[in-house]
């Protein structure tokens, strides 16, 4: 059963402030992503990669087609579902490595990433001994684990990210960029964790510039430039 | 999260004379949901929000809440003691003022305790108890407990107003820019103690701001509010995110970075 099936999508911009200019962005986009898979989406800066991966997660809206996912066993159109489930998507169905991770002020790195956890009713001890677990195997030295991460350098906080994205069981998981900060001892933590995904059954759909990790980790690699509108003359 | 929602609003309409406050606003909101309403000063936000609390008396329209007994009430239909005890016992209000929220001469304790008594407690060693542990929730220390609100800095006075209002374990709560005015790092520990403490008590919010890094950081949906009217609503991330109004745009690209 394919996890992940994107169909017909297409995207603009409209941006009122620049007197109305229409940037599109993808369209007709069509992919799948099968439980145990990672699918890259490949191609250049501006191509419109991250702009996919954010209508999936639900975070841009979509102009036209469907993002169907399976939530507990159903087929469940996210770009159509209506706010609260699109919640419940994300709390239990899609997961997503952001680029950068967003801060909220007083909240430790270990509650950051056991948070996901939290959200599903997991006790509060067993989700933040789970979150210790993958902060350690990101190596991540412990005297961080319960400041705020507002002021790590950018390859802590993408850890952080990586944690919170990988701690729970999400059947679909969303990667930008999970490597671009790491030194080399994390990337290869960070591939060996997308390969246990996949054994476990995972759909992973990610975008990685890095070829190395790319190599690693990718099933199938999709030209997202294939997706480029076509501008009527 | 629940099957059924716990408040239906329904083409809620609100007109001061012949000047609109607030015009055709439908939604519905879950138990365990926190709806930001954002929008200038004169959008009729603040009309909203006082129309949904039962405060001020719409023109035309329905506000359907949910009661403990399950029953669908109207509550511009609900006598005026039926209304006092909701207001007092399911429901919670935190003003921007907190003098407005707060008996700024009574003690600490009092304000707190008062919520108790109103719900029927009438146990003085468990009523000081209880506002003990809700002034330890919003870091007050204990020994000022017997000290009037007049006494503290803005910032307590928010943080006590917050303890008044979910003491007796209301089920929803409307707020009304509940960090304005006050300094940006008292304005963080506010925001981080309001998210920790309505996630964990699994409340329904509606927070009324200006601030659109109050929405993200507290709701899960927004609603856009421009000349009375709502302009763009859904997921918080996603209208912030992905605006699609002229307004919502100019909103969202009029925040300062820093």
């Amino acid at each position: 059963m394919t996890a992940l099936s994107v169909q017909n999508l297409s995207k603009t911009f409209t941006m009122h402030l620049r007197d109305g200019v229409v940037l599109p962005v993808v369209d007709n986009v069509n992919f799948h992503v099968q439980p145990g898979e990672c699918v890259v989406l490949g191609g250049p800066s501006g191509a419109g990669k991250s702009s996919i991966l954010k209508m999936v997660y639900g975070n841009y809206g979509v102009d036209a087609g469907s993002i169907v996912i399976q939530h507990h066993g159903q087929p469940v159109d996210l770009a159509t579902a209506d706010p609260r489930t699109v919640l419940t998507l994300r709390r239990d169905s899609i997961g997503y490595v952001s680029q950068f991770l967003r801060t909220v002020p007083r909240v430790s790195a270990l509650d950051v990433v056991a948070e996901p956890l939290v959200i599903r009713g997991v006790d509060k001890a067993e989700a933040q001994g789970r979150a210790r677990a993958l902060l350690a195997r990101l190596n991540l030295p412990e005297r961080l684990w319960s400041l705020p991460p507002a002021t790590f350098s950018g390859g802590e906080q993408q850890r952080v990210n990586i944690a919170r994205g990988f701690i729970t069981d999400h059947p679909v998981l969303l990667l930008d960029e999970p490597t671009a900060s790491l030194d080399a001892t994390n990337r290869a933590v960070v591939v060996a964790m997308i390969s246990e995904k996949k054994t476990a059954g995972v759909a992973l759909l990610g975008i990685f510039h890095d070829e190395d990790v790319r190599e690693q980790v990718a099933d199938r690699i999709i030209d997202v430039t294939a997706f480029a509108p076509r501008i009527a003359a | 999260m629940s099957t059924e929602p716990l408040l239906r609003v329904e083409n809620l309409t609100k007109y001061y004379g012949t000047r609109l406050g607030c015009a055709d606003v439908s939604f519905e909101l879950w138990p365990g949901e926190v709806l930001a309403i954002v929008g200038e000063s004169g959008s009729g936000k603040t009309t909203l929000l006082n129309s949904l609390s039962a405060t001020l008396e719409p023109n035309s329209g329905h506000t359907l809440y949910r009661m403990r007994d399950e029953q669908w009430r109207n509550i511009y239909d609900l006598s005026e003691a039926e209304r006092r005890f909701l207001v007092r016992t399911d429901w919670g209000f935190v003003h921007q003022n907190p003098a407005d929220g707060l008996r700024m001469t009574v003690s600490a304790g009092a304000n707190v305790g008062e919520r108790l008594m109103a719900v029927g407690d009438r146990h003085y060693g468990h009523i000081r108890d209880t506002a003990l542990d809700w002034l330890g929730r919003v870091e007050i220390a204990a020994d000022r407990i017997d000290d009037q609100p007049r006494s503290f800095s803005g910032g307590m006075r928010q943080r006590l107003q917050i303890a008044r209002n979910l003491v007796a374990g209301p089920r929803l709560v409307f707020m009304d820019e509940p960090t304005g005015g006050l300094d940006v790092s008292v304005q963080a520990r506010l925001l981080d103690l309001l998210r920790g403490l309505v996630g964990e008590l699994g409340l329904a919010a509606i927070v009324v701001t200006h601030d659109l890094a109050v929405a993200r950081l507290l709701s899960h949906r927004m609603m856009v509010m421009k000349d009375g009217r709502v302009i763009e609503a859904g997921l918080t991330d996603r209208v912030l995110d992905d605006p699609r109004e002229p307004y919502t745009q100019l909103l969202v690209s009029s925040i300062l970075q820093v």
